[in-house]
This record gives structure tokens, C-alpha cells and sequence, in this order.
């Protein structure tokens, strides 16, 4: 109460206008507040304020055994969940010095990059809608709509699959896994350029993104910024170039790179991340080796040995880091989840100031937050 | 770069540090007052390089507090994992990196929010997750919440 | 001509007659007044409700979906049930607002989208007044809705709503500009403000044909400078809703909401008939100068068809621009009507006074 009451004597002192974006509004994608002075239309400053939908993810890890986290890692960023598993899994399985079966690790793969190309789907539709382009969710979502049916079929659920668990997979894939991605693939290679038709190439939507909230290569690497907004500054932060994990190894592609680092690049490098998603797919379902052995060897009670451990993942938003602590027990004595969201929000401010409410909410989007991420 | 040459030119920053063994990175335990001057030099060396500070945690160690940096070049990608331990719990109190790795604020202010670390110069150190007036310091390990946490 | 064999003025005459020759003068007047305003209410109704559900058919129909097509026959009574749920919703007062011009504020938007009509001849003798000023006249009252958008801003006490009536305010009175002198280039070529003169001035032909490159510049002009008049997407600013989240209707709720709602498409309709009555034609049926068979099979379709036909394909226009742009920022809005539409205006009147004084158009 104190605090409420401070920013009101503030008010009648120097005249601002100080609106609170959130933590119900259409833009922020969940429940974030932004606290925006404004003169005229113009961004003074802006301080974000999170918390809103902290869950303690990070203290329930504590009382938890390896395989349950696993659960709790969907609801991070869940529109990268399958990444999540992935991250907390690879570092049981380091821990534990488990080599997982080759298919394991394509079929990871795979499911990563499908879950990337769903996850800037919908960061496409939402980046659309706070343009003002409503017609872009529609063309999102119904592309998307084809990835969840993959996953449904394998992974038997749609947004958050808890699929991947140390030592391998929850259970086998669907035999026709690999047939109905290539037919994606090939469907999806169609509509892209639809994408690119309603949006990227209109003109209202060039002028609003380019050269918008400029962010510098030091910018980003000093607040941390990773994933596919820190790549259209230069940033060259891609976890599957830097720490190859899983098949990425195995395979070559292209780090989507740029060095203007305005909002309309930012746009672009995920557009790009999108094509270059399907060919890293072809490559790895080429390479995929037959079979059905979809799980390491595991006790039935995982333990890790003392010591510390830390993996990083590239998510569909940027880097996720787990840190696990661990004292020989059956739960972790500390986890700490570094997330992607959490750090790329803070950078708002240094962003948007000076800018119009309008450019606030194309560069908000531009980052891709997923709230849940930010405050676990 | 590797984890001997690092250690080599470590040693030559920070006489006083001391190493651990980690499969991973190499881990430097440094005094917390020597932590600011350390890290800028870690920064600014020129075959060193360490500007990307990818993440910052906190851990309760019974006794003591640590707070743990980890810290990569975006330029050579070597890897170091620096460790602060803080004078028992009562007080604990850390420099704050924020001039250096201004991700370091945020993840500072989470720190404090839940571990109670009070970084010293730091600008803004609010609690970031909780509200103002929450009491204690969740990830601590005494923490006691008796409605929310099912002890087991 | 053909067309006139579905002349309306001997009826609407007839009833004008009968009403005076049964009550005395005073009361025929009042009879009459009452009369048209409960049609023009009803059309109103009806035209708006079935302008959301064209919206939302449209909508469905660029987004890859079906629509509406619950309620009665593919939906067609769906915004009637939406109407209904909104009359019987609780109108929220707000504790700190300006309680007088916080309600107030729907009305005047309302009738000001609803005192437009009156001038706009649906078919041959069908309008209620036939000024002689008629374009101007629907210019002049169409544009009091602004002061409503901006009482209801100011008046809600929240801070969304006033930037957004703010926005509006700026954007109609700067676009006002490009909607009056794109019509002054058909009104330069017809030489009246009467729109009934004006259609009958098009009989041997639509002026968007016969006034060639102005008019059709004008034309474009006009719906770009008219949808932002009517507040719609991509000038949707007043009420962006991933900005304001709604702009200066946040606050309302219930039927007060639903006049705001209203509004903004009878609005759209005003801005359709306009633009269909001065440089499609109105009522009048296509007409090919020579094409003496074509000219008689045309006018065997009603007016009133050809009216509402045209105003259907400027409203669809219209719609197919908001589902397809993204929303501009407000100082793009405003470069846009001071850098390009206004500039663009001044030189095209300059040149269609050069045009009528050479007599270079169709006549």
C-alpha cells in the first residue's frame, strides 16, 4: 500500500503520465505490467514489473526427483517446451555420464526444430495482431495447427509434451513420425511465402518495423539478450553452433545472422529461422538411423553424484541454462533455470525510450517475452 | 582457450584465487571484495575477453551464501564459473556487477528477491518476484512456509 | 429514360397527400416527421446489425474460417442474439468519471452517424430532404461524432481513453480535409451540392468515368481519407486495440458500448453511400453513351439495387483493407494526409478546374 500511495504524491509533484501497460493488456502477452511515463505519445522511460504469475518453479524443484521436474520445465516457456525437457534432461544425463542411443538424439532434435518452427508461428500471429494485422493469427495458426498434430501423434499431447525424460524418450515415436514431417515440410514450404505476402512485404508494416528500437551487438551481449533477437544484432549466440548438443553435431547448417538489429531484422531473423528450421529437419530425418530403441539404461531411482552441473539449450526465444546443484540425492539441492525471456525483457527500457506507445508495443513483440518464462 | 592456459592467466589477475574441479568449466572461487576489480580485468584483458555474463545464481550452503557467475567470451567462447561466498547469512553482502554486465541488475535483484544477497552499490535493489512487503527468502534453506510448502 | 419507370416520388407523394388532406397542416408535418424517423430508425438497426455480421462474414472469409453460422440460417440472426445480450448487460458506471458527459457522449456519436442519412437518396424520390447542399450537409454533421469520441475520452477518466480520443480528435479533423476536397472535384465537374442533381448527372454516365484520371485519384482519395473518418483499421488508432486496448470506448459497456459499436459502421455505410452517390453514380443504373440495348437492360434492374450494390462494394472495400493492413503510428497517420493526401488534393482540383474550364471530360 505504502508504494501506491507514493506514486500518487509523485503525481500532484511532477506532472507525469505514468499508464500501466498490464498486467491485463492485449500486448503483453500475459501477465507482465509495464510501468510507461509518457509526454504526449512519447516513452519517457519504462520499468517493468514482473512476478505476476510466479510459481516458485525453482524452490518445487527442490522437494522434486529428476523425472518429475520434467513436468514442471514444460510450464517455463510453453511454447518451447519440448526444448525445456530437453535442457534439464541433457544435464541429468551429464550428470550422470549416460551416452543416450543415436535415434534418441535425432528424434530430439527433430522434435526441437518442429517445436521452434510452431513457436515462431505463433510469435509470427501475435507479432501481427500487435501491428494491428488480425489476419495474420489466422494464417499462424493454421500452420501451427499441423505441428501440434505431429506432436499429438507422438508425443500424445499438443502444447506441453514431457516427452523427452533422462535417458531418452517417454516412449517410442509413431511409426509414421518421419512420413507425416516430410509431408509438413513440403506443405509448409507453400505457405511460408504467404507469410511473407500479407506481412513482411506490406508497406505500413516496413515503415512501422524498420529501423525501430536499434539494438547494438554490445547492447545485446551486455544485457544478455540471446536467441533469434540477438542474432539480428550480430550476436553470433546460437547454443547449437557454440555447445552442439543432441544431433546438432551431426549436421551442418546456417546461423541466421544480421547486423542491423532493428525491430523488422529481429522479424526477419525468426522468418529466416523458420526455413533454415525445415532444412536442419530434412538433414536430420535423412540422417535418422532406423529402429526402435528410444531410452538409455536407467536406474529406476536417479541419483545424481555430488557436484554441479550446467547445460545450456537453445529455445525457440534464446538460450535456457540449467544449473543444477546437486548433494547425491534423489532431488536437487538447488536448480537454477536461466531463461531466455527473463533476461531479454530488461532491455525494454534502453529500447523503447524516446519512441511512440505504438513502436513500444511492435518492439515488445519484436522480443517474443513468454511471461511464464520471465517469472517461473 | 584452454582450462590450464585460463588458470595460468588467472592467477596472473588474482593471485589469491583459488580452483576447482569441474567437468565443465573451470571454477574460481574469489574474495568478495576483490570481485569487482577482478571481473572488469576479466573483461577488459584483451586475450580474455569474458563479456557475456549468461547467467547468475544464488546458492544456500547452510553456513554460508554463495553466489555463483557464469561468464563466457562471445568472442573466443571460453568459459569460466566464478564463486563468491558471502560472510555467514545474517548479512550477506556481495559487490554488484551492474556497471559491468548490465544483465547483472536483474539477476541481481532476483538474487536478493529470493536468496536475500544484498548487493552492495547496487542502484536499484527491489524485490523483483515477490512484493515489498513479503517476509524472508524462499530459496533459503530454513525457509518456512507453513501453508504453501508440504514438507516431506 | 428507362430508369424513371421506377420513379418513388409519386408514392412517397401520395402518402404526403393523403396525410395532409385527412389531418390539418400541423399535425400532417408531426405525422409525417414521426413517420420517417421510425423508418429511418429501423433501417438503421437493421443495416447496422447486418453490417457486423457482413463484417464478421468478411472477416471469416480472409481469415480461412467460416463465421458466424450458429444463429438462424448461416448465422443471419447472430448480431440480433449479440444485440439482445447486450441490451440486457449491466452498464457499469465508473466511480470517478464525469458522470453528465460520460453518458452523454454515445449519443452524440450516434446521432451524429444518424443524421447523415437524411440526405442520401436511396433511389430515384426516395431521400427524406433533398437540400441543396446535401454533400455538404452530410460532411458538416457526420463530423460532430468526433466531439462524442473525445467527450467519451475525457470524460471515462482513464488514461487509454483519452490518449485514444486524443488520437482521434487529431486524425478526423486532419483527414476531414481530404474527404471534402476529394469531393470538390466531382462537385467542380457537376457543378452542384444537391445530391439529387448529382445523380441525375450521371445518367449518361458515372463521373468516376467521365471524370477519368481526378476522379478516380479522387475516388481513391476519398475512401482512404473516409475510412480514416470512420476510425477503421489500418487508421484504427482511437481504439487500437493492441495499443489502448480499446481506446476511448474502454470503459463502456452494455447497449452504451453497442452505440459506439453502432456508430462506427453506420459511419462506414455514410461513408460507402457517399462515395457511391458522387462517383459511382447512387441509384443511377450504368449507362454507356450509343449502347442504347445495354442502357435498357440496365435500368430494368431497380435503383435501390444498384444503390445498395455499390454501396456493398465500397463497404467491402473498405473491409477488405482493415482485414489486410497492419495499423499505421499516429505520426505516419498524419504524415500521410499532410504529406501526401492533402498535397495530392490541392494539385488535383487545380487540375480538374483546368479540366472543366477546357472541357476536356466526357460529356
Amino acid at each position: 500500500m505504502s508504494e501506491e500511495k507514493k506514486v500518487i504524491v509523485e503525481l500532484d509533484e511532477n506532472p507525469e503520465y505514468i499508464i500501466n501497460m498490464g498486467p491485463q493488456h492485449p500486448s503483453t502477452h500475459g501477465v507482465l505490467r509495464f510501468e510507461v511515463s509518457l509526454q504526449g505519445e512519447t516513452v519517457k522511460y519504462l520499468i517493468p514489473h514482473c512476478g505476476y504469475i510466479h510459481r516458485g518453479i525453482e524452490k518445487m524443484c527442490e522437494s522434486l526427483t529428476y523425472p518429475q521436474i520434467i513436468h514442471l520445465t514444460d510450464r517455463l516457456d510453453y511454447l518451447s517446451a519440448h526444448m525445456n525437457n530437453e535442457a534439464v534432461s541433457l544435464c541429468v544425463e551429464k550428470a550422470l555420464d549416460i551416452e543416450v542411443p543415436e535415434r534418441v538424439k535425432y528424434i530430439r532434435s527433430i522434435l526441437s526444430e518442429l517445436n521452434r518452427i510452431a513457436s515462431h508461428q505463433l510469435w509470427w500471429c501475435a507479432f501481427g495482431m500487435d501491428l494491428g494485422g488480425l489476419t495474420c493469427f489466422f494464417y499462424g495458426l493454421r500452420d501451427r495447427e499441423k505441428i501440434l498434430d505431429i506432436f499429438e501423434e507422438s508425443c500424445g499431447s499438443r502444447l506441453l509434451h514431457s516427452f523427452v525424460v533422462p535417458g531418452g524418450l517417454m516412449h517410442d515415436v509413431h511409426p509414421n513420425f518421419k512420413q507425416s514431417i516430410r509431408d509438413f515440410i513440403k506443405y509448409f514450404r507453400k505457405k511460408l511465402p504467404e507469410y511473407d505476402t500479407l506481412l513482411t512485404g506490406n508497406v505500413i508494416f516496413q515503415n512501422r518495423t524498420r529501423d525501430l528500437g536499434i539494438m547494438s551487438k554490445e547492447t545485446a551481449i551486455s544485457y544478455g539478450i540471446t536467441g533469434p533477437s540477438a542474432r539480428a544484432s550480430g550476436f553470433a549466440c546460437d547454443i547449437r553452433k557454440v555447445e552442439p548438443y543432441s544431433a546438432y553435431p551431426y549436421i551442418d547448417f546456417k546461423e541466421i545472422l544480421y547486423t542491423e538489429g532493428d525491430t523488422f531484422h529481429r522479424y526477419k531473423a525468426r522468418m529466416d529461422e523458420m526455413w533454415e528450421s525445415m532444412v536442419i529437419l530434412e538433414k536430420l530425418l535423412d540422417k535418422m538411423p532406423d529402429g526402435n530403441d528410444y531410452t538409455a539404461k536407467m536406474k529406476p531411482v536417479i541419483k545424481l553424484p555430488e557436484g554441479e552441473y550446467f547445460q545450456r539449450v537453445e529455445t525457440a526465444r534464446g538460450e535456457l541454462g540449467v544449473y543444477i546443484v546437486s548433494d547425491g540425492n534423489k532431488t536437487p539441492y538447488r536448480l537454477k533455470l536461466r531463461t531466455p525471456n527473463f533476461s531479454n525483457l530488461f532491455v525494454m527500457n534502453k529500447l523503447t525510450a524516446g519512441y511512440k506507445i505504438a513502436d513500444l508495443v511492435a518492439i515488445s513483440g519484436s522480443l517474443d517475452l513468454v511471461i511464464p518464462d520471465i517469472d517461473r | 582457450m584452454e582450462q590450464e592456459q585460463l588458470k595460468e592467466k588467472i592467477v596472473a589477475l588474482l593471485p589469491e584465487a583459488e580452483f576447482m574441479t569441474n567437468k565443465q568449466y573451470l571454477d574460481v572461487i574469489v574474495p568478495a571484495n576483490k570481485l569487482h576489480a577482478f571481473v572488469t580485468s576479466l573483461k577488459e584483458t584483451n586475450d580474455l575477453k569474458f563479456d557475456y555474463l549468461f547467467c547468475l545464481s544464488g546458492v544456500d550452503w547452510s553456513q554460508y551464501l554463495t553466489v555463483v557467475y557464469h561468464i563466457t567470451s562471445s568472442e573466443y567462447g571460453h568459459s569460466i564459473v566464478l564463486k563468491v561466498k558471502t560472510d555467514g547469512r545474517e548479512n550477506p553482502e556481495v559487490p554488484s556487477l551492474y556497471d559491468i554486465y548490465a544483465t547483472a541488475e536483474f539477476h541481481e535483484r532476483e538474487v536478493y528477491d529470493l536468496l536475500g544477497v544484498k548487493f552492495t552499490n547496487h542502484p536499484d535493489l527491489r524485490r523483483i518476484f515477490l512484493e515489498d512487503t513479503w517476509v524472508g527468502y524462499p530459496l533459503r534453506k530454513d525457509y518456512k512456509d507453513e501453508i504453501n510448502i508440504i514438507e516431506r | 429514360m428507362g430508369y424513371q419507370k421506377y420513379d418513388l416520388a409519386p408514392l412517397t407523394h401520395s402518402i404526403d397527400q393523403y396525410l395532409y388532406s385527412h389531418l390539418s397542416s400541423t399535425w400532417a408535418f408531426l405525422a409525417e416527421m414521426t413517420l420517417i424517423g421510425v423508418v429511418f430508425l429501423i433501417f438503421y438497426a437493421v443495416i447496422g446489425l447486418y453490417l457486423v455480421l457482413a463484417e464478421r462474414k468478411v472477416c471469416a472469409f480472409m481469415q480461412n474460417r467460416i463465421g458466424p453460422n450458429r444463429v438462424g440460417w448461416y448465422g443471419v440472426l447472430q448480431t440480433i442474439a449479440d444485440l439482445f445480450k447486450l441490451l440486457l448487460k449491466e452498464l457499469i458506471t465508473i466511480r470517478k468519471a464525469d458522470k453528465l458527459l460520460f453518458n452523454i457522449a454515445p449519443f452524440i456519436v450516434i446521432i451524429a452517424s444518424f443524421l447523415g442519412i437524411a440526405a442520401i437518396p436511396f433511389a430515384m424520390g426516395l431521400h427524406a430532404i433533398d437540400f441543396n447542399i446535401g454533400i455538404f450537409y452530410i460532411m458538416a454533421v457526420s463530423s460532430v461524432g468526433v466531439v462524442g469520441i473525445l467527450i467519451a475520452g475525457w470524460s471515462s477518466n482513464n488514461k487509454y481513453s483519452l490518449i485514444g480520443a486524443m488520437r482521434s480528435g487529431a486524425q478526423i479533423v486532419s483527414y476531414e480535409l481530404s474527404v471534402g476536397l476529394s469531393l470538390l472535384v466531382i462537385v467542380i465537374y457537376s457543378g452542384t451540392l444537391q445530391l439529387s442533381t448529382l445523380v441525375e448527372s450521371q445518367a449518361d454516365g458515372w463521373w468516376i468515368i467521365k471524370g477519368h484520371i481526378p476522379a478516380i485519384l479522387a475516388f481513391f482519395v476519398f475512401v482512404t481519407a473516409g475510412t480514416a473518418e470512420t476510425n477503421r483499421g489500418p487508421f484504427d488508432l482511437a481504439e487500437a486495440e493492441s495499443e489502448l486496448t480499446a481506446g476511448f470506448h474502454t470503459e463502456y459497456s452494455g447497449i452504451k458500448f453497442a452505440f459506439f459499436f453502432l456508430a462506427e459502421y453506420m459511419n462506414m455505410f455514410l461513408v460507402a453511400s457517399v462515395a457511391a452517390t458522387v462517383f459511382l453514380g447512387g441509384w443511377m443504373p450504368l449507362h454507356i453513351p450509343g449502347l442504347e440495348g445495354f442502357n435498357n437492360a440496365m435500368d430494368f434492374i431497380p435503383p435501390i439495387v444498384w444503390y445498395f450494390g455499390k454501396t456493398a462494394f465500397v463497404i467491402f472495400l473498405m473491409m477488405w483493407i482493415k482485414w489486410t493492413f497492419p495499423r499505421l503510428r499516429i505520426d505516419q497517420l498524419l504524415n500521410l494526409e499532410w504529406k501526401y493526401l492533402l498535397p495530392i488534393n490541392l494539385v488535383n482540383i487545380v487540375v480538374v478546374a483546368l479540366i472543366v474550364l477546357m472541357g476536356w471530360y466526357i460529356k
